[in-house]
């Protein structure tokens, strides 16, 4: 076992709706390690999405506590939160999230650019390996809108490993992909789990990932319900 | 990080709004441009006309002399100091008597003021050598405004009634010897010319002037050699028409204000759509790590970048137009009701700081207005944003 590198404890995040308190994540506590591959499975509305925004640091918790790679995402400033995403964090979504007017090498380009100490040359050699591991370095210059569903995750799965983060959050990654292209990626996901020792999050619901998946954390309103590894 | 090639490449990235917001943006230019170097142009030539057919290189003006008052014509003669005699006799300067009088024309009743001239002068632009004595009515000019309101033609006749040094009033024939084509109302509204010599005599002021207007680029004799004559420079007597080209200039403003505005609202419009539509974007831009205030910087930049792509199409195609213009002029034959002092074309004058102070005039504006639906970024949640939602 590797390094703990996500601590959560005792957390709750409730959403007022008018009169009544929603707890999207009704106090839980889970620990991470370095090098997981795992998924936090559930229905629709369990809290999937919620949990892996707080531990992106995209969101805070109501009460309890979240460390992630040493920080603790509540006492994070905007500024610092934005640090440790754009150093550690990849993200990749359900919708694929890709930005319309840039490139898909600018769009790959775009989370190094947001790191001043990357010179132009270094930039170019990780787009372009970032590229290679996703099997599209013919379509550097293309749009996004000229790719299929399956090559704009692909994109989006090298934009958020392009920085080698130590921690990638997928959010249904598959959700909108055929058999075919979810094979696909989660291939990818898991060579470069091996390959970077890059810990994977998942949030899913579907066959085709969980079946990939070396920990399985399954989440019913908001609670944790079970937590198997393999 | 490259901020302003991000901001670019989005705004370029919206197609066909963006460059008809730059467009309407580059109109706002060339007519801001426009309308300034015709304004300068405008100024210019009324400020040469003036200086030319009256204000000379200055004038001296005896002590008692305030042309906003012609009651204190009765008071305001004297002899010339000996220095300003002098540069009158060796052709730097030419005395001018003013006395109120008034002027029975075709039924008319006018006041107006009576102005001797040296008949052999040169220095502006009075045809003087028309006041030559032909035995009869005393020869007189008039401008054309004046020809105009008093009903007279060249050649006709009316009666002149004045008072004289020792207040006893005295008439006369004059006839119309000449009607100036002049577009400068000092010397044209409410003025006759005649002779300086005829003048002195039937007023009984014998060697006595009201002002005298020196030569353009004569060097005018300072301080006590003046005696109490009161040197009026350029600037000084030019105030007048400059703060009625001031109000025109207003009044132009406003036309390209709305242009302006326009062009502000379709770039404050954008802005907001921006924000609204690209909601989705920014919230991925945040998970990518980028700070709100970068964020705020790239969507205000990619705003107020349309200024500059309206700067490249006014270079494009203002600046032949604007050529054109400046080689052609610009018609003034019906604009006579501004009362300006102007020639039938204007050529407009642009300098470098008319375009420069359009420039970051309108960048400012545009900034402006990019930065203002940006404001709400700074509130935006990023969980709301990458579910599409604004909080
Ligand atoms: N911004 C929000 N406002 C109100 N309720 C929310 C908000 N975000 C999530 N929720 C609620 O929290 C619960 C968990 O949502 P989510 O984490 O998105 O679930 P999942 O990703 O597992 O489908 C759901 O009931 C959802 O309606
Ligand atoms: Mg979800």
């Amino acid at each position: 076992m590797g390094e703990t590198i996500i601590k959560i404890q005792n957390l709750i995040r409730s959403y007022q709706m008018g009169s009544t308190t929603l707890n999207a994540l009704n106090n839980v506590t889970l620990d991470f390690t370095t090098g997981e591959f795992t998924g936090l499975i559930g229905p629709s509305g369990s809290g999937k999405t919620t949990l892996l925004n707080i531990i992106g640091s995209l969101d805070l918790p109501t009460s309890g506590s979240a460390e992630v790679l040493g920080r603790k995402i509540e006492t994070l400033s905007p500024k610092q939160a934005a640090v440790l995403r754009n150093f550690e964090i990849g993200f990749i979504f359900q919708t694929f999230n890709l930005l319309p007017v840039y490139t898909i090498y600018e769009n790959i380009e775009f989370p190094l650019l947001l790191q001043p100490q990357l010179k132009t040359p270094q930039r170019r050699e990780m787009v372009r390996q970032a590229l290679e591991w996703v099997g599209l370095a013919d379509r550097a210059g293309s749009m996004p809108k000229q790719l299929s569903g399956g090559q704009c995750q692909r994109v989006a799965i090298a934009r958020a490993i392009v920085k080698k983060p130590r921690l990638v959050l997928a959010d249904e990654p598959t959700a909108n992909l055929d058999a075919q292209n979810s094979a696909n990626i989660m291939e990818i996901m898991l060579k470069l789990n091996r390959e970077l020792n890059t810990t994977f999050i998942f949030s899913t619901h579907d066959e085709k990932v969980i079946k990939h998946l070396r920990r399985k954390i399954k989440l019913a309103d908001g609670q944790v319900v079970s937590d198997e590894s393999i | 990080m490259p901020l302003f090639k991000l901001a670019l490449r989005n705004l370029l990235g919206g197609g066909l709004r963006t460059w008809l917001n730059a467009f309407i943006l580059s109109v706002s230019f060339v007519i801001i441009i426009g309308c300034q170097g015709l304004y300068k142009g405008m100024a210019r030539q009324m400020e040469h006309l003036a200086v030319g057919s009256y204000y000379g290189g200055g004038q001296y003006w005896q002590a008692n002399y305030d042309p906003f008052d012609t009651l204190t014509l009765d008071d305001a003669h004297g002899r010339l100091p000996d220095a300003l005699q002098k540069m009158s006799a060796a052709g730097q300067a030419v005395p001018v008597l003013k006395r109120q009088a008034t002027l029975y024309a075709q039924n008319r009743v006018l006041n107006i003021t009576l102005n001797g001239i040296k008949q052999e002068q040169t220095i502006i632009d009075i045809p003087t050598a028309r006041l030559r004595d032909t035995g009869h009515a005393i020869p007189a000019i008039i401008g054309d405004a004046m020809a105009k309101s008093a009903g007279l033609q060249q050649g006709d006749t009316a009666v002149l009634r004045w008072r004289n040094a020792h207040g006893t009033f005295d008439a006369n024939e004059i006839y119309i010897a000449a009607i100036m084509n002049t577009q400068v109302g000092v010397i044209d509204q409410g003025q006759v010319w005649i002779a300086l010599d005829v003048m002195q005599k039937i007023t009984v002021l014998p060697d006595e002037a009201t002002l005298v207007i020196t030569a353009q680029g004569s060097a005018p004799p300072r301080g006590a050699d003046a005696g109490n004559w009161v040197f009026r420079n350029q600037d000084f007597l030019l105030t007048d028409e400059r703060n009625m080209m001031t109000s025109e200039y207003i009044e132009g403003g406003i036309m390209y204000a709305v242009f302006l505005f326009l062009a502000m609202l379709g770039i404050f419009d954008t802005q907001i759509l921006a924000i609204y539509h690209r909601i989705k974007e920014m919230g991925t831009m945040l998970a990518l790590g980028i700070t709100k205030n970068d964020l705020i910087w790239i969507f205000t930049l990619e705003g107020a970048l349309h200024s500059l792509l309206a700067a490249g199409l006014a270079f494009i195609y203002g600046t032949p137009l604007l050529i054109w213009f400046d080689r052609i002029g610009f018609s003034m034959a019906d604009m006579d009701q501004f009362g300006l002092a102007l020639g039938d074309t204007i050529y407009p004058v642009f300098t470098p700081g008319i375009i420069i102070g359009t420039a970051i005039l309108i960048f400012a504006l545009t900034a402006f207005v990019s930065y203002l639906p940006c404001r709400r970024i700074a509130k935006l949640n990023p969980t709301d944003a990458l579910r599409g939602k604004i909080a």
